[in-house]
């Protein structure tokens, strides 16, 4: 009896009503917890793969010698790899293809490289401007890509490194 | 006045007769849906940001300091935009629903009284024109959902027509609450009989009726959380499926500019129009003399306003058959009860209300 009243009383004060409204009220007030992208980032685990790069050797020596593991990896078959003796008699790729299209980003790749040539770097705000040749990765842009990112790569795979 | 009409007469001598009544008629007019049509622009943003802020997201942002100019960009690219037809509707009557549904927005707003003798038209029947014009807008979103030739906005258009009618039984019923305390259906005389401070207002003598239409006017203005026509989990957008650009943007002011025609009623009807909430409390009264009656009224509706964008940001979508339940079986016979009471109240005069 008692408590039918008491829920006649809620029923007719709107009881529910208000307590959604007071929540939405405290709410409205609370900080806000966006965050504003271009100015302001979260943080990425080392193990982020995001966009390809290829990497050198500190004495500036391409670390890629066309073994083709990578593209015998991917199972989305985005790498395409040509290769040539140079004059120095070492192997060396002549074209190093990723279609980003294709790539699924599963780092199989890195996985497969002996080494550690081909990486995924942390960079996820990349954009295509020539749609269908802007998503071919080529073995200049890759290495660019490796170039321009050099301390984050070294950086991101140190703090990976004890665990591979 | 006077003056001022002698210094346009002497400057220009022609102005008069019926060009005189025309030019004061359009500029009344544009006085009034400018101004409008700002508030409604700037009320779609007041909009994004509190429901954003009451989801502790920003809300817009980018666009000029704060995004301030944001609903200017929206209104650029609306104008802008493609409108397009669908293949098989019928294209007359499919461009004459918006202007169906904008017309009766802005028509209904000429006998608001914002101020002691600022209106545009002081109709004796005022209350009535506005239950009139407001059952005209329906016609724009059943017209909407006719003239489509498709399924989800017929849908849309069927649902809300149904709760129309079932919604102003509703208002109308309250409204004859106010109307038998004011003894008048024109709202210049629903603000005067509420003068003299706080106490006087309608909403204590009818607290129930004023929960009735402020409920009731969420629907009949198909906001949240009684937005059933559009209901994008069902019929994906409603009547406003086949329409774009600026047929749309139509619509969309239409429904914005009803909602706020609904806070400022609400204001008249129930919280003493233009008056100052300070009249008769000697110090503030003489402090607030100043303040315009246009300011307090505007000052209460935008609570009002605020408080449709709360219940939004609160309340998920009822299910069709409960609003239904709502209006028939709960609103309608506690309305028809209050009407007994206010009946007994007139009668014995009870409270300073009559």
């Amino acid at each position: 009896m008692i408590s039918r009243i008491r829920k006649l009383v809620k029923d007719f004060s709107l009881g529910e009503l208000r307590g959604g409204m007071r929540i939405t009220a405290k709410e409205l007030f609370n900080k806000k917890i966006t965050v504003q992208f271009p100015e302001e980032r979260i943080p990425i685990s080392s193990r982020f793969r995001g966009l390809h790069a290829l990497r050198r050797y500190p004495n500036g020596e391409e670390r890629c010698i066309a073994c083709k593991l990578c593209e015998a990896a991917c199972p989305a078959n985005a790498i395409t790899i040509e290769s040539k003796i140079r004059e120095d008699g070492s192997r060396r790729t002549t074209q190093y293809d990723i279609d980003l299209f294709k790539c699924i980003f599963c780092g199989f790749c890195e996985e497969a490289c002996p080494v550690d040539a081909i990486v995924e770097t942390q960079i996820f705000d990349y954009v295509f401007l020539d749609s269908r040749k802007g998503s071919i990765m080529t073995k200049d842009r890759l290495l660019e890509v490796g170039d321009n990112n050099e301390r984050e790569i070294d950086k991101a795979k140190e703090q990976d490194a004890k665990y591979r | 006045m006077t003056e001022i009409w002698q210094w346009i007469h002497e400057l220009l001598p022609w102005f008069d007769g019926i060009v005189a009544s025309i030019a004061i008629i359009l500029i009344k007019a544009i006085a009034l849906v400018m101004p409008l049509m700002l508030v409604v622009a700037y009320f779609t943003y007041a909009e994004r940001k509190i429901i954003g802020y009451m989801q502790l997201r920003i809300g817009p942002n980018r666009v000029g300091p704060k995004g301030w100019l944001q609903p200017i960009a929206d209104a650029l690219k609306l104008m802008t935009k493609e409108i397009i037809f669908p293949s098989k509707a019928n294209i007359y009557l499919f461009l004459l629903a918006p202007v169906l549904a904008i017309a009766p927005a802005i028509t209904i707003w000429a006998v608001i009284p914002f101020d002691e003798g600022i209106y545009v038209a002081n109709l004796d029947i005022s209350l009535l024109y506005v239950l009139a014009i407001g059952s005209v807008g329906v016609y724009g979103i059943i017209l909407a959902g006719w003239a489509s030739n498709s399924k989800y906005p017929l849908l849309g258009a069927l649902r809300s027509a149904s709760l129309m009618v079932s919604y102003e039984i509703v208002i109308g019923f309250a409204l004859i609450t106010v109307v038998m305390i004011a003894g008048s259906v024109n709202l210049n005389d629903i603000v005067m009989a509420q003068k003299g401070g706080l106490l006087n207002w309608y909403f204590i003598p009818l607290f129930p009726m004023m929960i009735i239409f402020l409920i009731s006017a969420l629907v009949e203005t198909n906001r949240a959380p009684f937005d059933v026509v559009e209901g994008e989990s069902e019929i994906v957008g409603g009547t406003h499926v086949e329409y774009s650009g600026m047929a749309f943007a139509v619509f969309f002011l239409a429904e914005y500019a009803n909602m706020i025609f609904m806070a400022v009623l609400a204001v008249i009807l129930f919280f003493g129009g233009w008056h100052s909430p300070f009249e008769g409390i000697s110090y503030l009264e003489a402090g607030f003399a100043w303040v315009p009656g246009i300011i307090w009224l505007l000052a209460k509706s935008s609570f009002f306003m605020f408080l449709y964008l709360w219940v939004r940001a609160t309340l998920p979508r009822f299910r069709y058959d409960q609003i239904m339940r709502l209006s028939w079986k709960v609103f309608l016979p506690w309305t028809i009860v209050w009407i007994f009471v206010v009946a007994l109240m007139t009668q014995f005069k009870i409270g300073p209300w009559f």
